[in-house]
């Protein structure tokens, strides 16, 4: 099951450049939050403070309140914790290229030294492949083949899969769908309304069509800043900020 | 664009097909130019050598001076003891050391300091690193050994191992690295299992390159090791080493051990070559795909 995610006065640096600005929002436990704004506009450096993935980047640092369900992850637990709470798919599809597409699903439970027994292990992955709607794809190769000798949109298929096979609470999208075709981005878009059951999804999108079809909600941001935050229909049909009717109505961005 | 499609192509200009083919011909040059010397050597080796080479020779300690036979196993055995001993200490220590300076130690004063050091040590002359051998190991243990040769060749080895780990490590992508820490992954972890792991090949290929170079090595052996007539399985005694005994064969006034010398020399390269490939081999059937 999901949780929901309290973000409360978050404010994200680059060594001295200040990316986000006072941040506070709710992201609703089993529901799709949508994150959508220009280029540079913090969307990325948002979600990646919710699982403290922020901080990997040299000089980076993150203050203020982020609560996963109860817990605040900048207080009291290490990210390592947090991350396996709050899994994340990234912009570009990112199997290990070493790891054959067995091995990729299994990473995260062999890595974190949980790996259960070969017969539960085989299910697990079965499991997680059919949710991210790979299984049968690859299930006749999937020992043999590399991660990386898939088709990108398997390859970001799998990489969910890899996410889910850890059962996170919540899943961070980074614009999962820029590198893919449309083919590929309707198959990904069908998952997320499958996942919603479980997880918790946050999205980033720079597709304004693709967050009205997946979110309950969405956030605009603007230069590091939350503008709006509301329910997605009330978002793109009567934005409360001008900025944000500017935006949807692609008058700049 | 519809009238791109229907034009003629236009055949290429006299002086851009010259150039082409010039362009060709330097490339094809130079390879040959890298080849020549390699297959020259191992050419002249194989019709000096391969005459003394003998099952003798493989299986018999020197001969006394003067008197016709003998060979060199007692040599090619305490090479493949030092070489194997150097490894020991070369590899894990310049891994190590690579890892910390691609992983860790990225643009810290600590790491800078590490890379200069390091590389400074690449460009010591060996003879120097047999002499503080020489003072770690035999004068504290009064003897010339197989370990102080081990020691000698272990440090040879690190500085080409660590550079070439810590730029395969770099070549590896982040979103890699990312992926791992998405997963709840440990940094160490991430970096064994998926970083190193990524870059296996080209750090292997640094590690081979490394035990090429120590293999032939002779100056810091003379006074580490310091050879032996007799074998020798005891890490704390003198042991006979082939390069040493082509070197002392080379040198002596006997014709067959002249011939003797082409003959060791012969297996030293076989020895590498074999070491080195099998290595390859053993590494490329473990690994799916991975950078370089």
């Amino acid at each position: 099951m999901g949780v929901g995610i309290t973000v409360e006065n978050l404010n994200a640096w680059f060594g001295k450049h200040h990316a986000l600005h006072d941040v506070s929002m709710i992201a609703d436990a089993n529901k799709c939050t949508a994150i959508i704004g220009p280029s540079g506009c913090g969307k990325s450096t948002f979600i990646r403070c919710l699982n403290r993935m922020h901080e990997v980047i040299p000089e980076a640092r993150a203050t203020g309140s982020v609560r996963v369900g109860e817990v605040d992850i900048y207080n009291g637990t290490s990210a390592v914790q947090v991350r396996r709470r709050v899994g994340m798919v990234f912009q570009r599809p990112n199997p290990f290229p070493s790891m054959t597409v067995f091995d990729n699903v299994a990473a995260g439970l062999k890595l974190n030294g949980i790996a259960p027994g070969k017969k539960e292990l085989e299910e697990l992955v079965e499991r997680a492949l059919r949710g991210a709607a790979l299984w049968d794809e690859v299930k006749d190769t999937m020992k043999k083949k590399s991660g990386a000798s898939l088709s990108g949109g398997q390859q970001q298929r799998l990489c969910i899969a890899r996410t889910m096979a850890v059962e996170p609470e919540v899943v961070l999208m980074d614009e999962p769908c820029s590198a893919l075709d449309p083919i590929s981005t309707g198959k990904i878009e069908e998952l997320i309304f499958q996942l919603k059951e479980k997880f918790t999804i946050v999205i980033v999108t720079h597709n304004m069509q693709q967050a009205a079809r997946v979110a309950e909600f969405t956030g605009f941001f603007l230069m590091g800043r939350l503008i709006e935050f509301d329910r997605t229909e009330k978002v793109f049909t009567k934005p409360s900020d001008k900025r944000t009717e500017d935006y949807i109505t692609g008058r700049f961005g | 664009m519809a009238r791109a499609l229907n034009q003629q192509v236009a055949p290429l200009p006299f002086g851009r097909k010259l150039s082409d083919w010039a362009a060709t011909f330097i490339a094809a040059s130079c390879v040959v130019l890298v080849l020549a010397p390699l297959l020259a050597i191992f050419g002249y080796l194989l019709y000096k050598g391969f005459g003394a080479l003998n099952f003798d020779f493989l299986t018999k300690t020197p001969a006394p001076p003067g008197e016709i036979g003998g060979g060199m196993a007692n040599a090619i055995a305490g090479s493949v003891l030092i070489l194997g001993l150097a490894s020991a200490i070369g590899v894990p220590v310049g891994i190590g050391s690579g890892i910390y300076l691609s992983e860790y130690g990225r643009g810290s004063r600590f790491g800078n300091l590490i890379r200069f050091t390091s590389d400074v040590l690449n460009g010591v002359p060996s003879i120097i690193i047999g002499i503080t051998a020489y003072a770690l190991v035999v004068l504290t243990r009064g003897h010339f050994s197989a370990l102080a040769g081990g020691v000698a060749l272990g440090i040879m080895m690190i500085p080409t191992i660590t550079r070439t780990t810590e730029e395969m490590l770099l070549l590896v992508p982040h979103s890699l690295r990312e992926a791992a820490y998405g997963l709840g992954v440990s940094k160490w972890r991430t970096t064994v299992s998926v970083t190193l792991r990524t870059a296996t090949s080209g750090v292997i290929t640094g590690c081979m390159l490394a035990f090429a170079r120590i293999a032939g090595e002779t100056a810091p052996l003379l006074f580490t090791v310091f050879g032996n007539t007799y074998w020798n399985w005891n890490l704390d005694q003198p042991t006979a080493a082939l390069p040493l005994q082509i070197f002392s064969y080379a040198i002596s006034p006997y014709d067959d051990w002249h011939r003797q010398a082409w003959a060791g020399a012969l297996i030293l390269i076989i020895l590498i070559v074999f070491s080195v490939a099998a290595v390859r081999i053993a590494v490329s059937r473990g690994t799916l795909g991975s950078v370089q």
